[in-house]
C-alpha cells in the first residue's frame, strides 16, 4: 500500500495549531471534513471514537510519532490525514517526549487486513530516522507530498 | 539461541494492541529477540512496537521468533503463549 493514495492532500497540515492530544486530533478530523473525505455530521462521532482509542494506550509510539486510529463501518475506504508540530504535543506517548508527526488513520471495519497494510506502509516509513527528520522539517504541502512520494518509491517489499 | 514459529490466531491481526502486548512482553526479557514472517527475509526487532507493525501480520500468518540471551528460552515461551492466547482478544 502507497501512502499518497492513502492520504488525503487536503487534509495534510504542515503546522499544527494544537499542542494537546485531543486538540490535535480534533484539528486532524476538522480537515478531513474540510477535504470532504468525511461528512460534517461524523466530525464528532470520529473525533469521539479517536479519543476513546487513545485512552485505552497512547498510540503516540515513540521518537516523536503518532498514529491516533479507529476502524468504523462509516468508513469505505482507507482514509489518512497527516498533521507536523514544529513545537511538539503532549500526547501522553510510551516515551513521555513530545510528539512531531501525525499519521491519523480512520479504516475500514469489516478489512482487518487493509488496515494492517496502511499500519505497515505507515510505520515502515516512520521507523527510518531519515524520513522523521524530513516530515518533522516540512513546510508546505508540496513539501510533504513530494516525501511521500519519495517514500513510497523507495519502498523495497 | 531459542527459535520457534507461531501462527496469528486473533481475528484483527497484529494491530497496534497486540503489538504493543508483544513488544512489552518482549521487553521484559533481556534476550534480543528478533521477529520474522516465515514468507519473507525481514527481521525486526520484537521489542519494538513500530517494527512489529511493519510486519502486517494478519489472521493466519506465521512468524518465526528468535531469542539470543540467558533468558531466551523463558522469553520464548512467554511470547508463544501470548500469540497463542490470541493476545487476550476475544476473536
Amino acid at each position: 500500500m502507497k501512502l499518497r493514495e492513502i492520504v488525503i492532500e487536503d487534509a495534510i497540515i504542515p503546522s499544527l495549531k494544537a499542542d494537546k492530544r485531543e486538540d490535535a486530533v480534533r484539528e486532524m478530523i476538522q480537515a478531513l471534513v474540510e477535504a470532504e473525505a468525511i461528512s460534517t455530521e461524523q466530525q464528532d462521532e470520529f473525533t469521539k471514537a479517536v479519543m476513546s482509542r487513545e485512552r485505552k494506550g497512547s498510540t503516540g509510539f515513540g521518537n516523536g510519532v503518532a498514529v491516533p486510529h479507529v476502524k468504523s463501518p462509516k468508513i469505505e475506504k482507507i482514509t489518512v490525514a497527516v498533521g507536523i508540530s514544529k513545537e511538539g504535543i503532549e500526547f501522553n506517548a510510551l516515551d513521555k517526549q513530545p510528539v512531531y508527526s501525525l499519521f491519523l488513520l480512520l479504516s475500514p471495519e469489516d478489512r482487518p487486513e487493509e488496515h494492517l497494510d496502511a499500519m505497515e506502509a505507515i510505520f515502515g516509513n516512520l521507523s527510518q530516522d531519515q524520513f522523521r527528520k524530513f516530515l518533522r522539517q516540512a513546510e508546505s504541502v508540496e513539501e510533504v507530498l513530494t516525501l511521500l512520494e519519495e517514500a513510497d518509491n523507495s519502498q523495497i517489499r | 539461541m531459542e527459535r520457534c514459529t507461531v501462527k496469528i490466531l486473533n481475528k484483527l491481526g497484529l494491530h497496534a494492541r497486540p503489538a504493543m502486548s508483544f513488544a512489552e512482553k518482549a521487553s521484559e526479557y533481556t534476550a534480543k529477540i528478533s521477529v520474522r514472517r516465515v514468507d519473507s527475509e525481514d527481521v525486526v526487532d520484537g521489542k519494538s512496537i513500530m517494527q512489529m507493525l511493519m510486519l502486517a501480520g494478519t489472521m493466519g500468518t506465521k512468524l518465526e521468533l528468535t531469542a539470543e540471551g540467558d533468558d531466551a528460552a523463558e522469553a520464548l515461551e512467554a511470547l508463544k503463549s501470548l500469540v497463542n492466547d490470541k493476545f487476550d482478544e476475544d476473536e
